[in-house]
């Protein structure tokens, strides 16, 4: 008797060899806690011997409702909660958020605060990357690049903290703009930090690129045709790594990137090894991003002139009596949306990352849908994992570099 | 009829051109395209749209609940075409007494995590999906949780009974 979906539930338990010629297979429960599996993700497997012949993801296990709790705040309130899907990418969820409210309230955001979201888009890219290469090699085995990796996490929380206040959950980019002013001296830590970082690109890069353990691990490892990616709806690093040059950042500009001056790396083997140069590359080029970020930041406002939707400034307040209306207004009953739908798309670390945001004109959104690309990515790992060894899958997990809290929400 | 401006689009033109009868309504969202059409032809369209205007990528599926309004659920696709660089949106109306749809798992494998986060969320059930089970909320889950008529706190499991 075959395994049955039942059986292959119940998780771990070996099947009775019955009719002659039947294939003895064992089912295997890895996860949801399983260091590898970077969140609560549950794989069964079942095996034939050391090779995977079904795997079948399980999620769920972060499920926080929040679009559902979108429905019950308000239209800024919800920029918090798109910190809590992708928390290492939290200012690209901010910023797609913030984009898709913009476009169905018809705001124009100031080139200033523009820029600013672009550096720090990027930054949380870099961040989010630094983390995923010190994780995966980490579970290949090299953890000398997991303290290097850390270390540059740690400069870059310090940065978000200067800007926002907190290290993680930053809320840092909001409908309208930015939370609170760029503070005095930012450009000189983002610089310092930027200047440094293609030399530490480059360290992780010897210490692994012809690292005989990592070659063996990575190459030839979980690689995909590019079509059947995109038809289970993988987005980001990893069809660019099978060859297609797609980034929603050139494809279809946002928050002034064709303004920047940038190249989207593309690798055409689709393997594990193909991920891990796409993302390095990556890491070099948004840090070229950011140095061009620091010198056209262009000066200005941080925050759109929109007194109906931001609070107004504290001097009209006292002298313009419409300015205190909206003020009261904006407090007591919240921004209120016209009716309407909105969706607009932005490259996060991870992939496509949209709100398609549906308002009935209220203070609160009736819907905020919240396409995650971890979500779309991790419906590959069935076929990345089918046929390959089970050592195989640890470097296959973390070469997709999902986020739990992302694809459960 | 389709309004004029619509129609001088490229997408809008082909699904015309192919099928007189197969949109029921179209419109211009922020400037985003979004087709109406029927239960009955939406994996027909799909179809077209895939192998005749390169909409390869099925970006998700989703869904609102216009509760108490009838039609209450509208079923939402976001399509995208990389090499025409172009989105739009698919939507089928969906009475609450029938919120049922047939699948588009045969055309793009990606639906199927989608249609099953939408039968969780809002039990619209998918015809001829390979699947069909809760994928977020635990098995033993009653009810929908993003219908509206679903509350946000006080749920007989939330954790205040335990």
């Amino acid at each position: 008797m075959n395994p049955t979906d039942t059986a292959l539930d119940s998780g771990l338990q070996e099947m009775a060899p019955e009719a002659a010629g039947a294939p003895r297979r064992m089912v295997l429960n890895m996860g949801p806690q399983h260091p590898s599996t970077h969140g609560v993700l549950r794989v069964i497997l079942e095996l034939d011997g050391e090779i995977v012949t079904k795997a079948q993801p399980d999620i769920g296990f972060l499920h926080t409702g929040i679009e559902k709790q979108a429905e019950a705040l308000g239209w800024q309130q919800v920029v918090t909660l798109t910190d809590r899907m992708d928390y290492l990418a939290n200012l690209s969820n901010n910023l797609a958020y913030s984009l898709s409210v913009e476009k169905l309230l018809g705001l124009e955001i100031p080139p200033k605060a523009q820029w600013m979201r672009v550096l720090l888009a990027e930054l949380a890219r870099i961040n989010s990357h630094a983390v995923w290469l010190g994780t995966h090699a980490l579970d290949l085995g090299a953890m000398t690049v997991f303290f290097y990796c850390f270390r540059e996490r740690e400069d870059l929380l310090r940065i978000f903290e200067m800007f926002s206040g907190q290290r993680m959950m930053t809320s840092y980019i909001r409908i309208g703009g930015l939370a609170l002013e760029p503070p005095r001296g930012w450009d000189r830590a983002v610089r310092n930090f930027i200047r440094g970082l293609p030399e530490k690109v480059d360290e992780y890069e010897a210490l692994l690129k012809e690292n005989p353990i990592f070659l063996r691990r990575t190459q030839g490892v979980a690689a995909v045709p590019l079509e059947r990616l995109l038809d289970l709806g993988v987005t980001g690093p990893m069809i660019r790594a099978a060859g297609l040059g797609w980034d929603i950042r050139k494809a279809e500009p946002y928050s002034s990137y064709e303004q920047f001056d940038f190249q989207i790396p593309v690798q055409q083997e689709g393997d594990v090894y193909a991920r891990f140069l796409v993302r390095l590359e990556e890491m070099r080029q948004s840090a070229r991003i950011v140095e061009q970020a620091i010198d056209g930041m262009p000066e200005g406002p941080w925050r759109a002139d929109a007194p109906h939707v931001l609070l107004p400034d504290r001097e009209k307040m006292k002298t313009q009596m419409e300015a205190l209306i909206y003020h009261f207004k904006v407090v007591t009953e919240g921004m209120r949306v016209p009716a309407g739908e909105a969706y607009a798309p932005v490259e996060s670390p991870r992939g496509e990352i949209g709100f398609y945001v549906v308002s009935d004109g209220g203070a609160q959104p009736w819907r905020v849908f919240m396409r995650t690309p971890s979500f779309g990515n991790l419906q590959s790992l069935a076929e990345m994992f089918e046929g390959r060894l089970i050592a195989d899958t640890i470097a296959a997990l973390g070469s997709m570099d999902f986020v739990l809290g992302d694809v459960d929400r | 009829m389709l309004p004029a401006e619509i129609l001088a689009l490229p997408t809008p033109a082909a699904i015309q051109a192919w099928d007189p009868g197969v949109l029921s309504g179209a419109s211009l969202e922020r400037g985003d395209l979004v087709l109406w059409t029927t239960r009955e032809r939406i994996v027909d369209l799909s179809r077209f749209l895939k192998e005749r205007r390169q909409f390869t990528r099925l970006s998700a599926v989703t869904c609102i609940d216009r509760y108490p309004v009838e039609p209450r659920f509208e079923a939402v696709y976001l399509l995208h075409s990389i090499p025409n660089n172009e989105r739009l949106r698919l939507k089928v109306a969906l009475n609450s007494a029938e919120a049922v749809l047939p699948s588009v798992c045969g055309v793009w494998s990606g639906a199927n995590w989608y249609e099953r986060e939408v039968y969780d969320m809002f039990g619209v059930r998918f015809d001829g999906h390979p699947d069909l089970r809760r994928i977020l909320m635990p098995d033993y889950w009653q009810g929908h949780p993003l219908r509206k008529d679903f509350p946000v706190h006080g749920h007989k499991y939330s954790y205040k009974d335990e």
